[in-house]
């Protein structure tokens, strides 16, 4: 038995692919955080004033606050005055203002990512606002998403041209007192992805933001806006990778999706941050906020969200179901292996009448990993007829780690429906060795099983991505089981 | 102790498919295995019967390459090459096929597409050209047919769900998409009911070819009025204790193993 426990360990040492640093000057502020730092990244930014008071009014309220302790994490206590605030490729003069003009060593960056952004322009039919560090270097496919009144861009750019818009939106789902988290991202947030979505108009493509940390000790506190207006419809993609370094970095983000009358938001990601060394060493802390309203009736929002990085996952995608028949839906893999440990699920709060919604979610864990999934489904009194259907199961790979399951139900309705199922396997070295003896090498059993487990979430992710998440999945799983 | 040669053995004269010699084999640092010693030839099926606990399952799990048991000594030769050598998935590919007393069940993972991949590895290593999808399911719906299996269980996940007799035709459906030249069905009677057995043995008797060899481990005789071996061997505390014709079971049915003076023995070696 001992054999396979350690073919089960060894399986788990592949090495993050993603790991180098890409030798940019940036233009960074003192570690450390206080009003003058705020100040200082909202003038380097030239933001309107109401944006400036809006942080102020953040920060204040997070100096009120305590960094949560619920979640089943454990870490080391955060200094965020150790943390840089602010960090952006130092431009020679201005912005780019065409790919031509994007410092070709941060595009080799995005090739080395696998996002050739030329070609991607030519090629993929993908347009691409991609996030380094702080600043967005560069947006494709701009022009032809203006034809049909879409806005896509990054947030800088949004508060610039479109303050109306940014100003009605913002915080109006994750407010600034939300919670710790969404409160100092609210503060200090660098920039981030806006999209607005106009009556009508279905996004003839999938909109993706490629989210990279490279400077070291910065924090990534980015915002992503979505509004999807009446009978619109938007798929967006969200990829996220880091360079390796041996101390921790903060990714505190914020998410705000809004959907109205018959609008459909899809929202995907697929996060891959630096997950540590195999002693734990080092790793992202992602700490995000991810919420969507469904304000209109028969409107839906989709998160579908593959987590296989990160030392410390804190994440919960929402959806408030306000609009009559609204939908809400997740469908969720997360992986922890090494060190790795996730607290991650999703909550649905009923309001509206008739309003459904869906979780799937499937945690899979393996070497020391611990996984923990963390549910809350409310109906208020207002649901009339609302159901939620939950489904979360657990994948353990050897017998060092860890799954967890919390479901929170509060049912204030007695027309709604609440269904939870929950189940939890195991790779055994018995199911390994039944592949084996036919044909079936250790290494492919573990994918087919693993994949077969992820199924439900995989077909929910658009075409592309599906195929770069099963190959994630299958890399950061190499040599964990036997 | 000699391997059992005689005049009924379908090719007389050629070299064994499976040459085990004087095999020791451990679990737990207890010897389950205590020297045995067989020869297997091309198209031969041979019975090993015995008590729980004789080692009968030990011996189908090594000779699959069970990383549980430790061989302490002997050898086995498979087609003259060192079976020990290989690891379990070398040896499936080589055309050792065991099937499973107790088949596991494999959630998420369709049995036909599990079927697939096991198919097409083995196809690949013997350097033909893998299966597409169309091809597959061509022999699929012919094996079909001959295992008389349902269609719906093909598309559902590997033995999950599946009653006992289901999963012992699966294993059996398994192998005559497969094809190995050596089939070893561990305990394949085991829960069944007589209509079971009687279409499993059926599906098995199906297989029986001039190179294909098969081993059957069991407890009951029942079984092999359905299967008809052409020696049976009987083992007793890890070692073959008496080996003879097909007549050997109707004499252990009729005295029972205690005829032999064998008393049955803790099944230790069950996995």
């Amino acid at each position: 038995m001992s054999d396979s426990t350690n073919t089960i360990e060894t399986f788990a040492n592949q090495e993050y692919k993603w790991g180098f640093v890409t030798d940019i000057e940036a233009d960074a502020i003192p570690r450390g955080l206080n009003e003058d730092v705020i100040r200082l990244i909202s003038a380097k930014k030239q933001e309107p004033d109401w944006l400036l008071d809006w942080r102020l009014k953040a920060y204040r309220h997070w100096l009120t606050l305590t960094e949560p302790t619920w979640a089943n994490v454990h870490y080391p206590k955060i200094d965020y005055q150790d943390i840089i605030y602010y960090s952006s490729p130092k431009a020679k003069k201005d912005r780019p203002k065409s790919l031509d003009e994007v410092d070709p060593e941060l595009l080799r960056t995005y090739e080395k990512l696998g996002i050739p952004l030329k070609e991607q322009e030519l090629l993929a039919g993908v347009a691409v606002d991609a996030v380094f560090d702080s600043v967005s270097v560069a947006t494709t496919f701009k022009a032809k998403l203006k034809d049909l009144g879409i806005i896509f861009g990054s947030f800088s750019e949004a508060v610039r041209e479109h303050p109306d818009l940014v100003r009605q939106y913002l915080g109006s789902v994750v407010p600034a007192s939300d919670n710790f988290f969404a409160a100092l991202n609210s503060a200090v947030f660098s920039d981030g992805s806006f999209c607005y979505v106009p009556k009508g108009v279905r996004c003839p493509m999938e909109l993706s933001t490629y989210f990279r940390i490279n400077a070291k000790d910065t924090g990534q506190f980015e915002r992503t806006l979505i509004v999807a207006d009446e009978d619109a419809y938007v798929s967006y993609l969200e990829g996220c990778t880091a360079p390796m370094r041996d101390t921790n970095q903060l990714h505190a983000a914020v998410v705000e999706l809004v959907a109205l009358d018959n609008a459909r938001i899809k929202y995907s990601t697929v996060q891959n941050w630096y997950p540590g060394d195999k002693d734990g060493k080092g790793g992202i802390y992602n700490f995000v906020t991810k919420r969507g309203a469904c304000r209109g009736v028969n409107s839906k929002i989709s998160w579908t969200q593959v987590e296989t990085g990160s030392a410390i996952t804190w994440k919960y995608p929402s959806c408030l179901l306000i609009g009559d028949h609204s939908v809400g839906e997740f469908y969720s893999v997360a992986l922890t292996n090494h060190w790795q440990q996730a607290d991650t699920g999703a909550k649905m709060i009923h309001i509206g009448k008739n309003t459904t919604s869906t979780i799937v979610s499937k945690g899979i864990s393996a070497g020391h990993g611990q996984n923990t999934y963390r549910g809350g489904v409310k109906m208020l009194k207002s649901a009339t007829g609302a159901r939620n259907y939950s489904q979360c199961d657990s994948l353990l790979l050897g017998d060092q780690c860890g799954a967890h399951t919390f479901p929170y139900l509060e049912v204030k309705n007695t027309s709604s429906q609440v269904e939870h199922e929950a189940s939890t396997s195991k790779i055994g070295e018995d199911q390994i060795f039944y592949c084996r003896q036919r044909g079936i090498s250790t290494e492919d059993a573990v994918s087919m099983i693993v994949h077969g487990f992820c199924k439900e979430v995989f077909r929910e992710l658009p075409m592309e991505f599906a195929v770069e998440a099963q190959k994630l999945l299958g890399v950061s799983l190499e040599g964990s089981v036997g | 102790m000699t391997a059992p040669m005689s005049i009924q053995s379908p090719t007389p004269n050629s070299m064994p498919l499976l040459q085990i010699s004087n095999l020791h084999a451990t679990v737990a640092d207890r010897e389950i295995l205590k020297g045995i010693s067989l020869s297997v030839n091309p198209g031969e099926v041979h019975a090993i019967m015995g008590p729980n606990g004789s080692g009968k399952s030990t011996l189908a799990q090594v000779l699959a390459g069970r990383e549980l048991y430790k061989v302490t000594s002997g050898e086995v030769l498979y087609d003259g090459k060192d079976l020990l050598a290989m690891s379990p998935e070398d040896r499936a590919r080589e055309g050792v096929f065991l099937a499973f007393q107790y088949p596991v069940e494999i959630p998420g993972v369709s049995n036909l597409y599990f079927l697939k991949a096991a198919l097409n590895t083995i196809r690949k290593h013997r350097g033909l050209e893998e299966y597409d999808a169309m091809d597959f399911l061509e022999l699929v719906r012919e094996k079909m047919q001959l295992m008389e299996i349902d269609q719906a269980l093909l598309n559902r996940p590997v033995n999950a769900g599946f009653s006992g007799g289901e999963k012992k035709r699966n294993e059996i459906f398994q192998m005559a998409v497969l094809e190995p030249r050596l089939a070893i069905l561990d305990e394949t009677d085991s829960g069944l009911d007589i209509d079971a057995l009687r279409a499993v043995a059926g599906g098995v008797n199906a297989l029986r070819a001039p190179h294909r060899s098969m081993i059957v481990v069991t407890h009951y005789q029942r079984l092999l009025n359905y299967i008809v071996p052409d020696f049976v061997h009987v083992l007793s505390q890890g070692r073959i204790v008496k080996s003879g014709g097909k007549e050997l079971a109707l004499e252990l049915e009729a005295s029972g193993y205690a005829g032999l003076g064998i008393e049955d023995e803790d099944e230790v070696a069950r996995v």
